[in-house]
């Protein structure tokens, strides 16, 4: 299944290596097996990361043309006190999403990775929330989360809510988000740990034990140095995945109580589809895009995709 | 060093192979090995215990919703959340049929269809292209489709927005179509790409010897050899369009049109206290997903797997 070594490594006698497949001398497709796929994403994914960079510099309520207002939008943008807040949320989600996320994935991954008994069961249920669909999970996160008839008023009083009213405050319904986000994603990225602690070789364990190590020396000298390409990997899909986090604020909270989760994408979207001031929305879009384009880069980076030698490697 | 999840299904030859969440992976080879290894030797008390947390936190939601969804309204409200039912009830599925639900699912299952066959007919060839094609314009192209791996579609859709208005599109299948797929694609072509690179080269001379053109390696080399991808291309896939959001969101309006994720929002805005009837909605939309995961669990995780942060 899955190989330690990524095929640069492989002897020569198993055949030609990459670099020389290039010298073969067999039929090669043309440019035009590619065109479908570049139409496609070309027409419906790189031409509105252009349009929405112009959008930014018009005013369009939707219907009719947009018509060009020059540097009008982003003007207001920069002066706007609601973009710092939003800001601020999207921050804190992302900042505490990768905090929640990323110590439970890990030792989750760790140990479903060994033999203990009942862990191939165990990952079976664990994945079960991955099969709901973003906006399944908030639903029944927010019947869950009501404090009238859901879990909520009956568990609330326990951890000392005693009207059990999460949604009620700013900080609960960003912990409700950060919550039910952690639900749902933390098996994907259990998935991703359990998959390169199998990597890991196991004579670097027993000479450890035999020098003494315990547990958890072994754990933060070897289990973790060795999934550090996998740890940039996850946590960058994790910053993506929080920063965009849509359907569960709108859904669970819709943006409040007050403006209290109004994220950057949840404003975007009050903004373009609620008030139709594509405009202004497209300037906070544009903001979305740089960062997106800066984290996919970093993954471009730290993952290895661009020379890809093998399928994946470094998730 | 670390292999992902979906590269076990894509570069086995064969469905038998072991995938990745099977527990056949090397980690129980090794554990049934003669010598255990130690560091499994005894239990891992703290990460089991952990283990067991979250499992708990995983279960008592789908308990939730298993046993609110068989109870009427009336029921489930004396009853309390967690206690058992005490009586059961098929009248949640009424309620949920009555709701254009059944409109919504073959939508959904439309959309789905379509999509996984769109995401396929574009991705194959242009992997093959990648990986073989002497072209600078394909390599380029392959270096764009990798920035867009991480452009979240929330920055594109006023955009997308427009464009597909201006198309004429606007409360059509194709619009929640088209830009699924288009934003699918850089991850499908990355997958397949990578197991393409694992075929000898010594296989496409040998087609070319045998008077096989491109197309031809195409159909008798590529798809038969990247099959384990393709499969967990096409979940992939078929996950984000049966559970999409976004795109439906914006791109359509009309309930003719509603796909299951707004048909959910939809019962849950119209009936809010009806909660063992959203209970069912929720349940019966994910079914499909679920039974595929009961009967063959290592492709769907290999195909979650390509899910993302998203």
């Amino acid at each position: 299944m899955t190989a330690p070594a990524p095929a640069p490594a492989r002897p020569a006698f198993l055949g030609r290596t990459r670099a020389a497949s290039h010298t073969d001398n067999a039929a090669r497709p043309g440019a035009l097996y590619a065109v479908p796929a570049i139409l496609v994403f070309g027409v419906f994914a790189l031409v509105p990361l252009v349009l929405v960079g112009w959008l930014s510099f018009t005013t369009w309520n939707g219907l009719g043309d947009p018509r060009w207002t020059g540097l009008g939008n982003w003007r207001d943008l920069i002066t706007d006190p609601g973009l710092l807040h939003s800001l601020r949320i999207t921050a804190v989600l992302t900042i505490a999403g990768w905090a929640v996320q990323t110590p439970l994935a890990l030792l989750l991954g760790v140990w479903a990775a060994g033999a203990q008994r009942g862990r191939a069961v165990a990952s079976a249920l664990v994945f079960l929330p991955l099969l709901l669909s973003g906006a399944a999970t908030a639903l029944v996160w927010k019947a869950l989360l009501d404090p009238n008839f859901g879990l909520a008023g009956s568990v609330g009083p326990w951890v000392g809510m005693p009207d059990g009213n999460l949604l009620g405050t700013a900080g609960g319904a960003l912990t409700a988000i950060i919550a039910v986000g952690a639900w749902q994603f933390v098996p994907f990225h259990m998935l991703m740990y359990q998959a390169a602690a199998r990597n890991v070789p196991a004579h670097l364990y027993e000479a450890a034990t035999i020098d003494g190590a315990g547990r958890v020396r072994q754990f933060w000298s070897i289990t973790l140095p060795q999934l550090r390409n996998t740890v940039v990997t996850s946590s960058t899909l994790m910053i993506v995945g929080s920063m965009t986090t849509f359907e569960t604020i709108l859904i669970l909270t819709d943006g409040g109580p007050g403006a209290g989760t109004q994220s950057m994408p949840f404003r975007m979207y009050q903004q373009a589809f609620k008030s139709f001031e594509m405009g202004p929305a497209s300037a906070l879009a544009t903001v979305l895009v740089l960062f997106g384009t800066a984290l996919s880069l970093l993954i471009v980076r730290f993952s290895g995709f661009s020379r890809m030698r093998s399928t994946l490697e470094g998730i | 060093m670390a292999t992902a999840p979906a590269a076990a299904p894509g570069q086995t030859r064969t469905p038998a192979g072991p995938g990745p969440g099977s527990g056949g992976g090397r980690g129980s080879t090794r554990a049934r090995g003669v010598r255990p290894r130690p560091l499994f030797a005894r239990a891992n008390i703290p990460a089991g215990a952990a283990s067991l947390i979250w499992l708990l936190i995983v279960l008592v939601p789908l308990w939730c919703m298993l046993s609110w969804s068989v109870q009427s309204r009336d029921g489930f409200l004396d009853n309390g959340p967690l206690s058992l039912p005490r009586q059961l009830t098929s009248g949640n599925l009424t309620t949920v049929l009555e709701g254009g639900f059944t409109n919504a699912f073959v939508n959904t299952v439309i959309v789905t269809v379509v999509s996984v066959a769109l995401t396929l007919v574009c991705a194959v060839p242009a992997a093959y292209a990648v990986v073989r094609s002497t072209s600078r314009f394909v390599a380029g192209a392959f270096s764009v489709f990798l920035l867009g791996l991480a452009i979240p579609a929330q920055a594109v859709i006023i955009p997308v927005y427009l464009m597909i208005v201006r198309m004429g599109l606007y409360d059509t299948k194709a619009a929640i179509i088209l830009p699924t797929v288009a934003f699918g694609l850089p991850f499908a072509v990355l997958i397949l790409a990578g197991s393409l690179r694992d075929v000898p080269g010594e296989n496409y001379e040998a087609m070319t010897l045998d008077g096989a053109g491109p197309m031809r390696t195409l159909w008798s080399l590529v798809i038969p050899m990247s099959r384990g991808s393709i499969v967990a291309v096409g979940i992939y896939a078929a996950l984000q369009a049966w559970n999409g959001f976004l795109f439906p969101l914006i791109l359509t309006q009309s309930e003719e049109q509603q796909i299951l994720t707004l048909n959910l929002w939809n019962f849950q805005t119209e009936y809010g206290v009806n909660v063992p009837g959203l209970m069912t909605a929720v349940l019966l939309s994910a079914a499909p997903v679920f039974i595929a995961y009961v009967l063959a669990r290592r492709w769907i995780v290999a195909g979650l797997a390509g899910l993302g942060g998203k």
